[in-house]
């Protein structure tokens, strides 16, 4: 170990009061919130609440549970979150693998055609056109299709296959293994960690799109919980402002009918459960993405 | 097997962009990209001329500039103060919890922003008011002045330490030697970190660098739609992308939205191309 300075020692203080500065105004906010979601609502609106609950209550998740909106929104993206991970990872895993494999012609050509369109797109304009030209509007496959095949995690993909004894493939395809099955049943099972990595980017990112919901799909049946979430919030800004310049309109008196819940400590609730699912996973797969997200930014 | 993959691509990725045209055309609903009528740079030049345009430009621009200014050190400060940290577990649990946020939704976010800085007993708000800082609780998501600065400290909040971990894994690759010689010399951690770390840190740096350059005019879509709820803000919040959706998606004006996009398109390839260029002469280069 090497000997610490009075200048290293102050410098090293200096850091760790930093960082616990950063880990609080992390956390704070999280932890306010979920502290809300646990208070009466009104209590919550007397203020004053920070780090723990003052009048503790299950009422707001109560209410959150049974509003078959909330809960409908949540199986929607339950739903999406799976179906679309499973297919993604698949399909994208599908394309890299064969665009690993030397035998491919034109391999090179492939490549190229999909890294294009990495960097140009046609846009949020004509992009919502066609889709709604094919009739994907309203429908869950909207969630799931247009996403399907991610470039970005196909070079990643690929990258790692690449890296693979090419004798592995060989001896399977010998064997009488067609590329599918060498795919499946060898390829991906060696691949643990990228796998997991990628599915892990996938998943979140379906858990957490609320836009394209918000643009393609009006049907209250289909609506993800992200997308509920900022229909709810922007009503309730809504709401905050109109208080604040002093008008009372009708949303008071709807709460006034619940009384301990608020708007408030519902959307707070709400935010919990449309959260808890992604904290709960990523501790787990950290030392997973943080190789892969090595890949992805050094390899390419 | 990789045919309908391809196929795939050609239908979700190259359409679209074939579909860009109608930025020349006035788009019909009923007639699509095919027979709806063709009127050149109309759109353009309505776009241009429009008062929108400078106010969209110069928010894009300060924006992301504003952004690059400090979203880009952040994590190289952060990955530094981590590798200063001699107590394992400490250096564990603050990379963690940095990289909490990262896994959260816009929504989510936003959320968190519209609570605490809520006039409504909002934790900001009840600091301020205990510190006698003010006397009354301030709207801050309705005050112009204040939204680049909370749309920068929020992006800064959410993404430091998932940025954060690429600098961490280019400085774990530095030689251990390089510091023990420096030790012996006489520097100071200080003095390692300016003369050692920076440097050998450098090409990861530039890269990153350069990528952000290129994508100078995305100043930002998801957390403006987000924090920028109230129209008061409209003035400082608009960017290109915006504009774009508000356009095309809430006024349906999709020829003239579809320009104002193709327009930012064009000049965000450029961009890309020259820091690609200044990057070569750097040493490192993209593709």
């Amino acid at each position: 170990m090497m000997k610490l300075t009075r200048g290293d020692k102050m410098l090293q203080v200096l850091i760790y009061i930093l960082l616990l500065l950063l880990g609080f105004v992390t956390l704070y906010p999280f932890w306010n919130s979920l502290v809300i979601s646990f208070n009466t609502g009104a209590d919550t609106a007397f203020g004053g609440i920070t780090f723990w609950p003052r009048s503790p209550t299950l009422d707001n998740y109560e209410v959150v549970f049974h509003d078959s909106r909330i809960g409908q929104a949540f199986l929607v993206s339950v739903l999406r979150t799976v179906v679309g991970t499973v297919l993604s990872v698949l399909f994208t895993a599908i394309l890299a693998y064969g665009l690993s494999r030397q035998e491919l012609m034109g391999r090179k050509y492939y490549m190229v055609f999909c890294v294009i369109t990495m960097y140009f797109s046609g846009g949020l304009i004509p992009t919502f056109l066609l889709l709604r030209e094919f009739g994907m509007m309203d429908t869950f496959w909207v969630l799931v299709i247009p996403g399907l095949i991610s470039v970005y995690n196909m070079i990643i993909f690929r990258t790692f296959f690449l890296g693979l004894p090419a004798g592995l493939a060989e001896s399977a395809r010998i064997d009488g293994c067609n590329h599918i099955g060498v795919l499946l049943r060898i390829v991906l099972p060696i691949s643990g960690p990228v796998v997991a990595t990628l599915a892990l980017f996938t998943a979140v990112w379906h858990w957490n799109d609320w836009f394209s919901a918000s643009i393609y799909i009006n049907d209250p049946k289909l609506i993800p919980i992200q997308t509920l979430l900022k229909q709810i919030l922007n009503s309730n800004i809504v709401t905050d402002q109109l208080q604040s310049i002093g008008m009372n309109a009708a949303a008071q008196d709807r709460q006034a009918m619940m009384k301990s819940v608020t708007t408030k400590s519902l959307i707070m609730a709400t935010t919990m459960v449309a959260t808890l699912p992604i904290i709960m996973v990523y501790p787990f797969l950290q030392k997973y993405f943080v190789k892969g997200v090595l890949i992805g930014s050094l390899k390419e | 097997m990789v045919v309908p993959a391809l196929i795939f691509i050609l239908i979700f990725s190259y359409l679209p962009m074939y579909g860009v045209l109608m930025a020349f055309q006035d788009y019909q609903l009923f007639g699509g990209f095919f027979s709806s009528p063709w009127v050149g740079l109309k759109h353009f030049e309505a776009f241009f001329n429009s008062p929108d345009f400078w106010t969209v430009m110069r928010n894009t621009i300060v924006i992301s500039l504003l952004k690059l200014l400090f979203g880009f050190p952040a994590p190289i400060l952060l990955a530094l103060m981590l590798n200063e940290v001699r107590q394992m577990m400490f250096k564990r649990i603050i990379q963690t919890v940095s990289y909490l946020p990262h896994f959260l939704s816009w929504v989510i976010v936003g959320g968190f922003v519209g609570s605490m800085l809520s006039t409504d007993n909002g934790s900001v708000n009840m600091l301020l008011m205990s510190l006698n800082l003010t006397t009354e609780p301030i709207s801050f998501l309705s005050v112009p002045e204040y939204f680049w600065g909370i749309l920068v400290a929020t992006g800064v909040w959410k993404e430091i330490g998932f940025a954060a971990i690429v600098y961490l894994a280019a400085i774990a690759g530095i030689d251990p030697h390089l510091y023990e010689a420096a030790s012996i010399d006489g520097a100071s951690r200080f003095k390692q970190i300016q003369l050692i770390t920076l440097p050998c840190i450098r090409p990861v740096i530039i890269i990153f660098m350069i990528l952000a350059v290129g994508n100078i005019l995305n100043a930002g879509f998801e957390d403006i739609l987000i924090l920028a709820t109230n129209p008061i803000l409209r003035d400082v919040s608009d960017v290109i992308d915006t504009y774009v959706y508000r356009m095309g998606i809430l006024n349906s004006r999709f020829s003239y939205a579809a320009a104002a996009g193709l327009f930012k398109a064009v000049i965000s390839v450029s961009l890309l191309a020259i820091a690609n260029k200044a990057a070569r002469k750097m040493g490192s280069s993209l593709w």
